[in-house]
């Protein structure tokens, strides 16, 4: 298996900042943002659901986790943005391990591991949807504020290079993870959790620390949506469609690799928003060419868009030769 | 070093383990043979910690192991293989065997240099980049053996590390046995390759049926009555007996 280099990696952030300035329309800007949200999202699930092999479809639940707290504690506790940021991140690991002791301790995995946090992510959103604390159905208005400290931008550029930092660092997180011990523990854990008792590893803790991590990833893109769009409710922010997306992105990318989820959400939303402007807004035609683009990606390249590029280039120059 | 005392296991109804002690002394290479289905692999799993017995302990060193977790285990210097060979199927060869090093390393580039060292060790130094998956049956047992070394152990248990070799294959491998005791290593090994067992073991244990039927030197234990009957079965020691005084 080859791994992307950190230059690689350093260069493909560069470049994405670079695209933020090449005069973008407000809508591609905005769509911009929009996909690195959802690329951070599924960096998030990537982690436990690529490296370790447990696929959940709830990771709203920790997207909703870092959207609430950033909602909540702005408007109600007048806290500041940067400080709810980091609260919301850390209320994503805390909740990630919260499931995670939940589920690990009775050793679930496969579909019902699945399931559980499908249930888990259902019951955020309706106790979210029915509590007063969290605004209840009507959802929470964020105060619009531009300034630094406030984290809102009245240029659109700056937004995108915050939530690009933190794709880079979604960025790292996988790439260490390629090159250290705990990683090989997770893929270790992902190809024989017996084998990797054997030679010494707590499935328990290792897993612990995983969700943690992964929860804390997607925590961190419900924040920015929030910030993004200054307005959450419970079925957007523990919504079944942001853990559909999150492992969207990165099943399609490429699950268990570095680059797959951003080049996953990069693809689909790409796809998505042109579908759109070419179908003259018909409701639900992204969603229609979402499920065109997993059944070719399951039938044709079911390791992911980065495992289909590599065999491509591999192929390439033998292509040449002949 | 190792101290199994009337482990029993059963699975609903089923006795698959009944009563069975056995001792390993530091040093030895210990073998424990029996028909299929007389729970030897079930007894092994218990003294990894992959099992909690109905009854019975498992001490290690002097300590009582029988409640620890076999990672907890393992990090005691307890390794085993098993049976059925169970790579990592999405890393290579080296990546394999440096989960083991990683036991007593953090750092990978240490981890990974281990692991090509015990490669060379165990005779897959020139498959490192190898896919475990494109290993042949002899290469991936090589593997299990080579990545429960990485982890550095006192007491290596072997689950059937022969079994689907062909001779020269089996002939390759008896060395690398001899040579991990010679490190100092102390090993547990069920087997059902009988030229392994008497190359190899000092003492031999025999389970049947999940009771231990003999114990002993391996040229002895094989003349017992009990143990040719239970492999033949009941009354074949007789006959062979009758057989030989007629020639």
């Amino acid at each position: 298996m080859t791994k992307p280099r950190l230059s690689t990696l350093a260069i493909i952030v560069a470049v994405l900042a670079a695209i933020a300035f090449t005069g973008l329309s407000g809508a591609l800007l905005n769509l911009m943002i929009f996909m690195m949200i959802i690329a951070l999202a599924a960096q998030g699930w990537n982690i436990l659901g690529g490296y370790v092999g447990l696929s959940s479809f709830g990771h709203a639940a920790f997207f909703g986790a870092g959207a609430y707290a950033m909602a909540v504690l702005q408007t109600r506790f007048g806290v500041n943005a940067w400080i709810a940021l980091v609260i919301g991140i850390a209320l994503g690991a805390l909740v990630g391990a919260a499931i995670g002791f939940l589920s690990f301790r009775s050793g679930l995995k496969g579909s019902y591991f699945a399931l559980i946090t499908l249930a888990f992510a259902e019951v955020a959103r309706i106790l979210a949807n029915s509590w007063n604390f969290t605004g209840g159905a009507a959802g929470i208005l964020i105060k619009l504020q531009t300034g630094l400290p406030y984290l809102q931008f009245a240029d659109r550029r700056y937004f995108l290079l915050i939530a690009l930092g933190f794709v880079a660092i979604g960025l790292l997180v996988s790439w260490w993870l390629e090159h250290s011990r705990f990683g090989a523990y997770l893929v270790a854990l992902r190809e024989n959790e017996q084998a990797a008792q054997a030679l010494g590893v707590d499935v328990f803790a290792v897993k612990m620390k995983a969700i943690a991590i992964s929860g804390a990833l997607t925590a961190a893109a419900g924040c920015l949506y929030a910030q993004n769009y200054l307005f959450i409710d419970a079925n957007v922010a523990f919504g079944s469609w942001i853990s559909i997306e999150a492992l969207f992105a990165a099943i399609v990318g490429g699950s268990g690799t570095v680059l797959g989820p951003l080049l996953g959400a990069i693809v689909l939303l790409g796809l998505g928003e042109l579908t759109k402007s070419v179908s003259g807004g018909i409701p639900g035609m992204d969603l229609l060419v979402f499920g065109v683009i997993l059944v070719l990606s399951v039938a044709f390249s079911p390791n992911g868009l980065v495992m289909l590029m590599k065999s491509l280039g591999l192929r390439a120059p033998k292509a040449k030769e002949a | 070093m190792l101290e199994v005392k009337s482990l029993t296991k059963r699975f609903s109804g089923l006795v698959a383990v009944d009563q069975a002690s056995l001792s390993v002394a530091k040093g030895s290479i210990t073998g424990l043979i029996g028909p299929n289905g007389a729970g030897k692999t079930t007894l092994f799993a218990m003294v990894a910690g992959f099992l909690q017995p109905d009854g019975g302990s498992v001490s290690y060193d002097g300590r009582d192991i029988t409640q620890l977790a076999p990672h907890v285990r393992a990090r005691g210097g307890i390794a085993r293989t098993f049976q059925i060979v169970q790579p990592f199927e999405g890393l290579n060869v080296q990546e394999n065997i440096a989960v083991g090093a990683y036991l007593h390393t953090p750092d990978a580039k240490e981890a990974m240099a281990q692991a090509a060292g015990i490669a060379n060790r165990v005779g897959l130094g020139a498959d490192l980049a190898k896919a475990s998956s494109d290993l042949t049956v002899a290469g991936r047992k090589r593997l299990e053996v080579a990545r429960a070394l990485a982890t550095k152990p006192k007491l290596l248990l072997l689950d059937e590390v022969l079994a689907g070799l062909n001779p020269s294959e089996i002939r390759d491998v008896l060395p690398l046995v001899r040579d991990i005791r010679d490190q100092g290593v102390t090993i547990l090994m069920i087997e059902h390759i009988m030229q392994a067992v008497m190359n190899l073991c000092d003492t031999v244990y025999v389970l049947s049926q999940g009771r231990m039927i003999a114990q002993g030197e391996p040229r002895v234990v094989c003349e017992d009555p009990q143990v040719i009957e239970a492999y033949l079965g009941h009354g074949a020691a007789e006959r062979l007996r009758a057989e030989r005084s007629h020639a």
